[in-house]
């Protein structure tokens, strides 16, 4: 893996109001990089996310993305990153071909660029039989693969999942992870939070995110060892327990 | 400009896929219009009359008849006690009671002179005030033709009489359609585009496709483009059907040219698209959208001119009424197809439509927000 850093995130911080949801986080993440980012619910992944994507202007600190400045340049990040958010994405009153086709069109994807890229993504993920099925019709487990295709269908710098496999069974989440390895190998940083530890140990480096703050970044392998842990889920309970914030 | 594209055949394809949004665009504005003008008919017929009788005299025979025949009112109930016909008002069957004093025929002719009694049932104001002012008419009418008769005999002395002959114009036959049907429409254009924008925005909130979209490198101009044309389109396609039920169904040819109402339409959606936008911004689910409509729509309605005349509204209120963009539609669908109007008439309801248009998208592209 090369050393070129895409996120570069600098003592970022997110007030509201009195609340302090992201205090003065500091991390770097390299190309083709799988990052994993954990914490309980409320920890501020979401919001430090959300900041990272150009949705939400920090209150203080530096951050870059892809090279632009998460103050300024919020336009210029979206261009460069994909975005799978909790929510489901997709248009469930259109057909899978044409929401790959929508998304791709506003990408800014040439007209032959979305025929093969919809074909080869049909192809890929196997639908070839359900391509002009309204995507409401279709499994969960097989919208989240879509979601994820559609949001990397323009081969952006780095992908934003926000818990990408909530509610789907065990299979298609080890599905869903080939796709993530697949991108990674393409070149893409995947950037992911995740409530599933085994989801933690297929990540290249994990943070931990407790009441705001950073708690713990590195590889799974050496959180395990420094938190003297069998798995990386005693690992976040360890550190998640110390949580003072709730939901 | 080919994001637009793809953001426009998105947006027409939902649409026909959705049947409720068919059915607005196509149901909605058809049984309104139908409904509608026939129902909010000014006109007070079928006023239930109860005549207490005391005299049972020849002319009283005549004025009953004239009344009967006026075709505005049925009687109910004939009796010879006021206290019996005032049990049917009582009882909501009459609305109005008229009493006959015994000797009326006689104190006409003797006297020259005779009294008779009116009392109505003032619940439903509207119809008993019109019930009132009709039968009065139909009375001096009546007084007017036995004088008439009189004028024979020298010692009647002939009545002076100024007789006011009435000419309606832009509408002759003062027919409450030509007045209602235009007004109805422009109401209609204005609550389905209102409607439509902000629920159909929301709705994506509501889904969370918007976050989706906003973290695309799309523009706000194309978001909202995307929005608002295939909203404008759907706006004149309910104006035609409009226009076609006024055709065929009430007959109203207008006098002007429609193409005025059209040009006048084209721009007045912008104000209308407008609104819907801003409520958007404002909202965050669709019941919220949905409310928020309502209280400015009902509003607009009312203070429109669709109802009640503006000119006859307080002072104050009618001050209120220049902020009112459906009061100036209503105007000037009224001007074109009962007037005739020209473009150049309604030349200033264009300058102050396009400034509401100006200002409640401008306000709507600034609220809508990318990036919080």
């Amino acid at each position: 893996m090369d050393n070129q850093k895409v996120i570069v995130v600098d003592e970022l911080t997110k007030r509201f109001e009195d609340f302090i949801a992201v205090d003065r986080i500091s991390f770097e993440v390299s190309k083709g990089e799988i990052f994993g980012f954990l914490g309980a619910n409320g920890a501020g992944k979401t919001t430090a996310m959300r900041m990272l994507c150009g949705l939400s202007i920090p209150s203080s600190g530096k951050a870059s993305v892809a090279g632009f400045d998460v103050f300024h340049q919020t336009e210029a990040i979206k261009k460069s990153i994909g975005y799978m958010s909790q929510k489901f994405s997709l248009y469930e009153d259109l057909t899978i071909k044409e929401n790959i086709r929508f998304y791709g069109g506003i990408y800014g994807l040439s007209k032959t660029q979305i025929i093969d890229k919809t074909k080869y993504l049909v192809e890929h993920l196997h639908l070839q039989k359900h391509e002009n099925s309204l995507v409401k019709s279709i499994p969960l487990g097989w919208k989240q693969k879509l979601a994820f295709s559609v949001a990397i269908v323009h081969d952006p710098a780095i992908v934003f999942l926000d818990e990408p496999t909530g509610g789907v069974d065990p299979i298609a989440r080890r599905e869903f992870w080939e796709l993530i390895y697949d991108a990674s190998e393409r070149g893409i940083t995947v950037f992911v939070t995740t409530h599933y530890m085994d989801e933690a140990e297929y990540c290249n480096r994990v943070s931990i995110m407790v009441d705001g703050k950073i708690e713990a970044l590195d590889t799974p392998k050496q959180l395990k060892h420094r938190f003297e842990s069998g798995s990386m889920d005693e690992v976040f309970l360890k550190l998640a327990r110390k949580a003072v914030r709730g939901e | 400009m080919s994001v637009l594209k793809y953001l426009l055949q998105k947006e027409f394809r939902q649409i026909f896929r959705d049947p409720a949004i068919l059915r607005i665009i196509f149901m909605m504005p058809t049984l309104q219009l139908i409904i509608i003008p026939l129902a909010a008919d000014y006109e007070v017929r079928n006023i239930n009359l109860a005549v207490a009788d005391h005299d049972h005299s020849v002319y009283a025979q005549q004025m009953i008849q004239k009344i009967k025949s006026s075709g505005y009112f049925k009687l109910v109930n004939y009796t010879d006690t006021y206290q019996e016909a005032i049990k049917s008002i009582e009882s909501d069957k009459a609305d109005i009671v008229l009493e006959i004093p015994t000797d009326f025929e006689k104190n006409i002719v003797r006297e020259d002179y005779s009294k008779l009694f009116i009392a109505v049932n003032a619940v439903n104001g509207m119809k008993a005030n019109l019930g009132a002012a009709y039968m009065q008419g139909i009375i001096q009418d009546f007084n007017k033709q036995i004088r008439m008769k009189w004028i024979q005999f020298p010692k009647v002395p002939p009545q002076t009489n100024i007789s006011v002959v009435e000419s309606n114009w832009f509408n002759p036959m003062m027919s409450y359609k030509y007045f209602m049907v235009p007004a109805t429409l422009a109401t209609l254009l204005t609550m389905v585009g209102v409607f439509l924008t902000a629920l159909n925005i929301v709705r994506e909130k509501e889904v969370g496709t918007i976050e989706q979209i906003n973290v695309t490198p799309i523009k706000k101009y194309q978001f909202i483009l995307g929005k608002l044309i295939p909203f404008w389109v759907i706006g004149l396609v309910v104006l035609s059907i409009g226009f076609t039920i006024m055709r065929f169904f009430y007959q109203i040819h207008p006098l002007g040219n429609i193409l005025v109402v059209y040009f006048f339409a084209a721009i007045y959606l912008l104000v209308v698209l407008g609104l819907g936008l801003l409520i958007s911004t404002f909202a965050d689910t669709q019941q919220q959208a949905m409310l928020i409509s309502f209280f400015l729509l009902i509003i607009f309605i009312l203070l429109g001119g669709l109802f009640t005349p503006i000119d006859s509204m307080p002072a104050w209120v009618q001050k209120l009424t220049w902020l009112n963009p459906v009061s100036y539609f209503i105007d000037v669908v009224r001007m074109v197809i009962l007037k005739g109007s020209k473009l150049s008439d309604i030349r200033n309801h264009i300058f102050i439509i396009l400034g509401f248009a100006a200002i409640l998208n401008s306000w709507a592209i600034f609220n809508y927000k990318k990036t919080s």
